[in-house]
Formats: C-alpha cells, structure tokens, sequence
C-alpha cells in the first residue's frame, strides 16, 4: 500500500514538472494550475504513504537516507505549494518541481537499509528538529530556485542579450524579494532546528559535541545563511551576489544533508545508514 | 541631366560611437548647410541630423564631384578621422533610391523603432532650417513636401504608428524587467530632450510619483519641473541626487560622459546596493559604459535600447510590408514628377498650345469661309502650320540649349509664364502619372534633345 502511494506520488511529481517545464516554453496559466494540481495530488499521496510508514514504525520515517530524501522531498513540495500560493510566481514551480522530482526519485533508487528501533527517534524534540530543519532546506531549495532565475535574467539584462527567458522571467526586485523572503523565513527555522538538535542530542548521548561532520556541516551552512542575511541587513547586499550566496548555500545544505550521510561517518550516520 | 544623391549614416550602418562624434562636430560648428558655397556642384542641398542618422541628400549635375565635396565636408566636420574608417559606416543612394529612403525615413520605417513619431517632427525642422538658408528649391522642395504626405499617408493606412513602441516605452519596460512595480520610484530627470521627456511621461504613466529634473540652464529645469511636477536639484548636485533615485534619463548634450564610473561606485554603498537603472538618450553618451560593470547597477543608451525593440518588432513587420509598398507606389510617381522637370514638358506644352490655337482658329475661318476649295483649305492649313513652326522654332530651340544649364528651371519658368502655359507640373506632369507610355515617349524625346 504504501509502495503503491509512493508511486503515484512518483509520478504526479514526474507528471507535474513536465506540465512546468511545458508551462516554462509557453505561458499559458492553465498549465500552471493542472502542474499545481497534480503536484498537490502527489503531496496527499506521498503524505498518506509517510503516514503510514510512521505508523507502522511507531516513529516519524526518516531514520534511512530514502525515508529522509522522500520526507524532503515532501517537505519541499508543500512549501512549494504554499509558498506559490503566498507570491503567485508561477514560472517558480518551472524551477523548482525538477528538484523535487530529483529527490523523490533518489529515494526511491538508493538501496533501502533495516535500521534498528532506537527510543531516541520517537521523542518530540526528534520530530520537531528533523521538521524544522528541512523546513528551512526546503526554504533554501526554493531561494536556490529564485537565485539561478536572478542570476538568468541578470545576465541578459546587463549583457542586454536578450534570449527566450527575458520575457518569462519577472523582475529582479521581485526575485530578489523570494530570496530574502525564503531566506528571512528559513534562517531561523534552521537555527531553532540546530539548537533543539544540539539540545536534544546532549540529552540522549554523552558527548554531544563530537565533532560529527554533519553537525559542523550544518554549522558552516548556518555560518553561510548568517553572512548573508547579515550582509542582506546591515549593508544591503542584494541581488547577484545575494543570488550567488543562496545558490553556494543550498549546495552546503546539500552536502550537509546527502553528502555527510553518504561518504562520511559520525553521530548521524549511526543511525541514518 | 541632374542627379539626386543621398548619402549618409544611421543606427544600423555606424555604431554610436562614430554617431556621436558627428552629433558633437555638428553642435560646435554652424549647420553644414552654411557652407555651401564650398560646395560648387551641389545645387540644393537637404541635412538631417538626429541621435540615430545623419543624411545629406543633395542634387548636382555631376555626380561624382558633388559627392567628393560633401564628403570632404563630412570628413572636416568629424576633424578627420581616416576616411577609410569613415567610408565603411556611410551608404549612398542615387536617384530612385535616394527618394526611397528619404520616404522610409519619413514615414519612420527606417527608425530605430520602427513607426516612431519624432523622426517626422526632426525631418520637419531640418527642411525649416534648409528653407531659411535657402538650400533647397524646386526638386527638393517638392521632394521633401511630397515625403511628408507619404508619412502621412503610410500612418493612415498602415498600423504602423497606432502600436508604435518608441524607444522610451522600451525603456520604461526595461525599468518594469529591472524593478518590477514603477510605483514609488524615483526618476532623475538629467537635460532636455524630445526623447527624455517622452520617457519621462512613459515613466509618470507607469505610476512613477516622484521625479526630480537637472539641467544646466535653470529656467529649462524649472519649465520642466511645472510640467511634470517635479522638484529641481542644481546640475552640480547630480551627484547626490544619484543617491535617492531609482531611474536617470540622461539626455545632456554635453561632449564628456557627465556620470562616471567613480561617481556611481562610491554611492552604491550609500544607496544600499539598492539597484540604479541609466537610460542614456544622449548622443554622445553622458554615462561612462564602464558604470554597467557596477553590480547592481544597469545602463542602457540608445543602442543597446535597440534589442529591447527587437522584441516586440515582430508582429510589426506585416504593416511594415504594407508600408513598403505605398513607398515604392509613392517613388514611382515621384520618379515621373522628376523627369517632367526637365524641358521636354514644356516644350510638349508649347506646341500644343500653338496647335490647339491654330486649329480653333483655323475652324473659326473655315466656318465663315464655306466656298473654300478643299486646295485652298491646304494651302491654308500648311500655311498657318509653318507660321506656328518657325515662330516657335526660336523659343524651342533656345530652352533646348539650356536645358543643360544650371539655370534651367528659370527659363522654364519664364517661357511658362511667357506663354501662360500650366505649371511645371501640369499637363505634361499629369498625363504622364496617368500613363507610363507617355512616361517612355518623353524620355526617348528627352534624350534625342541632349544629343
């Protein structure tokens, strides 16, 4: 049952960034709300099929690399469709649903591994650290998204080479304003999600801070989103090099997540093999 | 036989940098059309000077002379640069093609954005100059009334001005690609210009609210900022006032860049990054290119205004065609109102005059004198004709030898006048845009003449 509702997740997802990707070669709205549709479909399928993989474990279903990347890859669909809903900047989704695709299928195909139940993954603090920090990734996902549309349409403008996406791209102002929102938005999730993490792992192992990489990891990720919105704040950075940050920061988001996971070991990999 | 030559340069043969040093030369010095005394074969003379062309079209005798000199003028105006560096920028039409052009300009095909409405405004302007010096007479008289009604003509029948985009509005949708939303934006308003105030009125359309006006003639800034409702900054504030706008129009006619790259650079941090848009309309450019390589900070002059147009030319190109066509209608008929001009109407006009004289007279006398033999009718006839003949025979031959002079047209007019017949464009003129066989027959006429 739960295969099953993956699979249709799967490919409402596939289906839905197709309808973008047509949507991105022409501008008709209705493209954009079947997509819309279709991914929102895929999202209650997906969610039933976490639900009851939850369900049956007893804990939230993030404890494998696939669990994770599919929770992820939920995550960021709903913020998507949130957050369309909030800005109504349809040519986003163009963007940001291939990521989603990406991720739901890298779930699907990486190998699946048993992990023993451990007491720790079924307290609340558990739930409210994984949610809150891939909320912010989701966040930083759809910042990356806005970043690689700015530095597009900044290149044409400034070049003044004007090729196909000039007139489907909005403004600058505007694309910039998604990357400080996101960024404004996800920043502090992050942190809260760090601290509670840091917290909650000093409570249920004895050495906390040991140097796990995926916990320096997420610091220097935090240590990047910090400059930026630092800068963003204080002197008014904007724009191309804002768009850059957001872009180099989803990448330590990436590595932080997915790369630490994959190729190297520590606290998080004990249980996330 | 006279020539018709049009030689000059627009947007599309010379890139702005060779456009402005002549838009420079020809603010310093007084309009060529002053020097045409230096000028010995050229007869009339027409000079249009915009931001995106300069054209000299001119009539002369001899071709290849008459170009040479306004060459040499053209040469001297730009303080000699190598001629060759010159040559490849210019393009020459004679004739059929000179007045082609001259009607695709005025009817604003040939425009930057095509089907722009100042280019008829400026051609307007440089004919009232050209008339004060009194450089144009008959041929381009004619020439450039008759390509004000083509323009005219091609804006009432075609599509082409009702969407026309002019280069401001292209801007203005830049500065929509660059802030998004125009409301509550600040524009800076730097010198006067046709163009600039266009924009300006395009960007206070947008919702644009606050505009501040810079010129450096105070009464000019001041007339501006009533009609916009604008504030004044003095022109050597430019600088602060670079720190609160959004959007500079600049449209100075200063010869030297009035904005640097330093200027800019060392208020972006003041500014907060906030993103700055140029849109320079002078020529030459009043903004250092170099300022574009600021982050966040994007300039656009005239040329570079060009792509934005490129855009939204395409569904244009269709009236365009149709545009063409009443062109090239319109230089056939001009083509055949130019070959009238030479003697052979008048002198058509003359023996038909006589002949129309001599046969009413010649009925009136048959009618009183009925018992005529049909013998004495010829004599009568023959006798009558030759009168006619060999008291034409001086008047024709005379206008025959000066039909190769410089004064032509006077002794046209005269014999004309003299003998009351219908202007240079009369009946000769209107029979023969009614058929081109008569067209034929009065070259093949024209032609045994010159020999």
């Amino acid at each position: 049952m739960e295969t099953l509702f993956l699979i249709v997740a799967t490919i409402c997802y596939c289906l839905g960034s197709a309808g973008y990707f047509v949507y991105l070669l022409r501008d008709r709205e209705v493209l954009h709300r079947i997509s819309w549709g279709i991914l929102l479909v895929g999202a209650v399928f997906h969610g039933c099929a976490i639900l009851l993989s939850s369900v049956s474990t007893g804990y939230l279903a993030v404890t494998t690399i696939q669990n994770a990347l599919s929770f992820f890859a939920w995550i960021l669909v709903i913020t998507y469709l949130l957050i369309q809903l909030r800005l109504q900047l349809r040519i986003l989704g163009s963007f940001v649903s291939p990521l989603i695709v990406v991720f739901m299928l890298l779930s699907l195909f990486l190998p699946a591994h048993i992990v023993p139940k451990s007491g720790i993954f079924q307290s609340g603090w558990f739930i409210v650290h994984v949610t809150s920090v891939f909320l912010a990734s989701a966040l930083f996902a759809l910042a990356f998204g806005a970043g690689i549309m700015y530095l597009l349409q900044e290149r044409q403008i400034k070049k003044k080479n004007f090729g196909y996406f000039y007139s489907r791209l909005p403004s600058l102002e505007r694309l910039d304003q998604i990357n400080y929102l996101c960024l404004v938005l996800g920043f502090p999730l992050w942190t809260a999600g760090l601290i509670i993490g840091f917290a909650y792992a000093s409570s249920v192992w004895p050495s906390p801070a040991g140097w796990d990489p995926k916990e320096i990891f997420a610091l220097i990720t935090w240590f990047i989103y910090a400059v930026l919105l630092h800068e963003r704040l204080a002197v008014g950075w904007r724009g191309r090099r804002a768009a850059w940050l957001a872009i180099f920061g989803f990448s330590a988001v990436l590595i932080t997540f997915l790369g630490v996971n994959l190729f190297l070991k520590g606290h998080h990999t004990v249980f996330i093999r | 036989m006279f020539n018709l030559v049009l030689l000059g340069m627009n947007h599309k043969t010379a890139p702005v940098e060779i456009r402005e040093r002549l838009a420079v030369s020809c603010q310093q010095h007084v309009s060529p059309l002053h020097l045409m005394p230096r000028l010995p074969h050229v007869d009339e003379m027409f000079f249009l000077s915009t931001c995106n062309r300069v054209e000299f079209l001119f009539t002369s005798r001899d071709h290849d002379l008459a170009l040479a000199e306004v060459k040499t003028l053209l040469l001297d105006y730009l303080g000699n640069p190598p001629a060759s560096l010159l040559e490849a920028h210019l393009y020459v039409h004679e004739n059929l093609q000179a007045v082609q052009h001259l009607f695709r300009v005025s009817s604003s095909l040939d425009s930057m954005v095509v089907g722009e409405p100042q280019i008829l405004g400026q051609l307007k302007a440089a004919y009232r100059e050209a008339t004060e010096c009194h450089t144009v007479r008959v041929i381009l008289n004619r020439l450039l009334h008759k390509s004000f009604s083509v323009a005219k003509r091609v804006r009432s029948e075609t599509m082409i001005g009702s969407h026309a985009v002019s280069i401001s509005y292209a801007a203005v949708e830049l500065a929509r690609k660059i802030f998004g939303e125009l409301k509550g934006k600040r524009v800076l308003l730097v010198g006067a210009g046709e163009m600039a105030e266009l924009a300006a009125e395009h960007l206070l359309a947008q919702g644009v609210r606050h505009m501040t006006v810079t010129n450096r003639t105070q009464e000019r800034a001041f007339e501006l900022a009533r009609r916009f409702k604008a504030d004044t900054i003095p022109f050597d504030h430019l600088g602060d006032g670079l720190r609160t706008t959004d959007i500079v129009l600049t449209s100075t006619g200063s010869p030297d860049p009035i904005v640097s790259y330093q200027n800019v650079k060392s208020r972006m941090r003041e500014r907060r990054n906030r993103p700055l848009f140029f849109i320079d309309i002078a020529v030459p450019r009043d903004v250092e290119p170099k300022v574009n390589e600021i982050d966040n900070v994007y300039v656009y002059d005239i040329d570079d205004l060009q792509g934005v147009v490129d855009l939204n030319r395409e569904d244009r190109k269709r009236e365009a065609m149709k545009a063409e066509h009443i062109i090239t209608e319109e230089t056939l008929k001009f083509q055949n109102w130019l070959e009238t001009l030479e003697v052979v109407p008048t002198i058509i006009a003359l023996r038909e005059k006589a002949e129309t004289i001599r046969a009413s007279e010649l009925q009136r006398t048959f009618t009183q004198l009925p018992d005529l033999s049909l013998k004495e009718r010829h004599a009568i006839e023959v006798l009558t004709g030759s009168i006619v003949k060999k008291l034409l025979h001086d008047p024709i031959l005379f206008l025959k030898k000066k039909a190769d002079r410089d004064s032509k047209e006077l002794f046209v007019d005269y014999t004309q006048q003299l003998f009351n017949l219908s202007d240079g464009n009369g009946i000769a003129s209107s029979s023969l845009t009614d058929s081109p066989v008569d067209a034929k027959n009065e070259t093949k006429m024209l032609k045994n003449i010159n020999k």
